[in-house]
């Protein structure tokens, strides 16, 4: 399943966009710990393609993806 | 010796359907126009769709018949363009020289000093490797020595797949299949061929020039070329703009044309949708065409030069208008299109004409420029002729924006 989220994010003076955190639609906010990699890559199971972002979030890993200009996750 | 690679998408819009709708990946999807529309035909099918011998561009209740269970979806054709320019930016990182044939097909010539046709294999898996993986569709891929056996190539194997033709294999991978697999052979060709006996492509290979050459005229020389890969057509550079030959839209209308002012009503949209582009471009036309299909199917085409080029919308329009109800017969039209050929820039001096009112043509352009640029700024509907409001449903639709997917024909270059 497709999850569309809220993120913040940081935009550099190259030009990168590195997410910080993710907000949930129920009004939690999860911090990102650290992004482990970042490439452009399809999500079958959540129906998208786009930048990945494999993050740790809460000591798990996390698929987060930056389609055009919506953020989205797969739940 | 050259080295092109000719990359298919594979289903292409039932391709990217299926990545978003993982629900519908596993049954058989069409991707297809709205039949209350009467654009009802199957633009597209996938894999499973293709096994129940659902076909492109017959009626989707002709599928249904095949393939009850079959799921239709209407065409995105922004998502598609994405993915077109997405494949477009993975194929340039390979080479400069990428000449796209449509939205799904693309040529890349990779051809380089320490190249050779191992080397172009690998290079071919990579690209397809990438797709797969960072857009979620396959592609299926051509590696040869001509453009012609690269795209051969691409069509032998499906999906997912690399085929390499190379000059030592040819003639037992090619020589084989049908003449019409061969682009360019379309039905009334392969029917001609076929009353001489050729049947393979390999029968045209050995066929003697002088044969084909009275048959076909100088076609014979370019299909003699084809069947024995001595095609030397290049590919082109991703930046070069191939010269515009002509700007046309045209449109089968949800009902039938019967009035004047239906005519009128479509006719409308139409010229405005090619003034735009024509303008778009930079370019003038001196000729105006139209083409009409009556609802018995009957169709033909019937043109106009100008006494001066134009660009503006009001003058394509009658002169359109004009063409249409003088031709049309009393059977009400389907569908109806307009075209501008013999397209110059639009700065090229023009020898004026007495009867001509420059000035006022001069004021039509600036208004029509006034108008563009609120449209672009406001949407296509923000300003438009009053009789447009009789039918919106007719009125209703975007040539302009909708379908701006014009494969140049392969053939441009040679006429």
């Amino acid at each position: 399943m497709k999850q569309y989220v809220c993120v913040t994010a940081q935009f550099d003076c190259e030009g990168r966009i590195m997410p910080i955190k993710v907000h949930w639609e129920d009004g939690r906010t999860f911090e990102i710990d650290r992004i482990t990699d970042i490439r452009r890559a399809a999500s079958l199971k959540a129906g998208g393609a786009g930048i990945r972002y494999t993050c740790l979030l809460l000591g798990k890993q996390r698929y987060l993806f930056l389609e055009e200009d919506r953020w989205f996750v797969e739940i | 010796m050259r080295y092109i690679l000719h990359s298919d998408c594979n289903s292409f819009y039932a391709s990217v359907e299926c990545l978003y709708r993982p629900e519908i990946r596993n049954k058989p999807v069409a991707v297809s126009g709205n039949a209350d529309d009467r654009h009802g035909i199957i633009l597209t099918k996938n894999q499973i769709a293709k096994n129940f011998g659902v076909k492109t561009g017959e009626a989707i209740w002709q599928a249904r018949q095949k393939c009850p269970e079959l799921v239709t979806v209407p065409p995105n054709f922004p998502l598609y363009k994405r993915f077109s320019k997405m494949t477009r930016e993975i194929y340039g990182e390979y080479s400069e020289k990428v000449e796209p044939f449509g939205l799904d097909e693309a040529w890349l010539d990779i051809s380089g000093r320490d190249m050779n046709f191992q080397k172009a294999k690998a290079i071919a898996e990579e690209i397809r490797g990438r797709i797969k993986y960072e857009l979620g569709i396959t592609v299926s891929i051509g590696v040869s020595f001509n453009k012609i056996f690269a795209k051969l190539g691409s069509d032998y194997k499906k999906p997912d797949a690399v085929t390499v033709i190379t000059d030592k294999n040819y003639k037992y991978i090619v020589w084989p299949l049908p003449v019409e697999n061969l682009l360019f052979v379309g039905p009334a060709t392969k029917k001609k061929l076929n009353n001489m006996g050729i049947y393979t492509i390999g029968n045209l290979a050995n066929c003697p020039l002088d044969t084909l050459v009275s048959v076909f005229g100088k076609n014979g020389n370019l299909l003699n070329q084809f069947a024995n890969g001595s095609d030397k057509a290049s590919v082109a550079f991703s930046i070069s703009h191939q010269d515009v030959k002509s700007i046309g839209n045209s449109t089968t209308t949800y009902r039938d044309l019967k009035t004047v002012e239906d005519i009128k009503i479509v006719a409308f949209v139409l010229s405005d949708s090619v003034a735009r582009r024509l303008r778009e471009q930079n370019l003038k036309a001196w000729v105006v065409g139209v083409s009409i299909r009556e609802n018995n199917l009957n169709s033909f085409t019937r043109q106009r030069k100008l006494s001066i080029p134009t660009d503006i919308t009001e003058e394509i329009a009658e002169n359109a208008i004009d063409l249409f109800l003088k031709n049309k017969g009393e059977t009400p039209l389907r569908s109806i299109g307009i075209s501008l050929s013999e397209l110059i820039p639009s700065d090229t001096p023009v020898q004026m004409s007495f009867f001509c009112n420059a000035k006022n043509n001069n004021r039509l352009h600036n208004l029509d420029c006034a108008v563009d640029s609120l449209k672009k700024r406001f949407g296509s509907y923000c300003v438009q002729p009053a009789v447009m409001l009789n039918d919106p449903r007719l009125s209703g639709f975007n040539p302009k924006d909708d379908h701006t997917i014009h494969p140049v024909g392969y053939f441009t270059k040679y006429i």
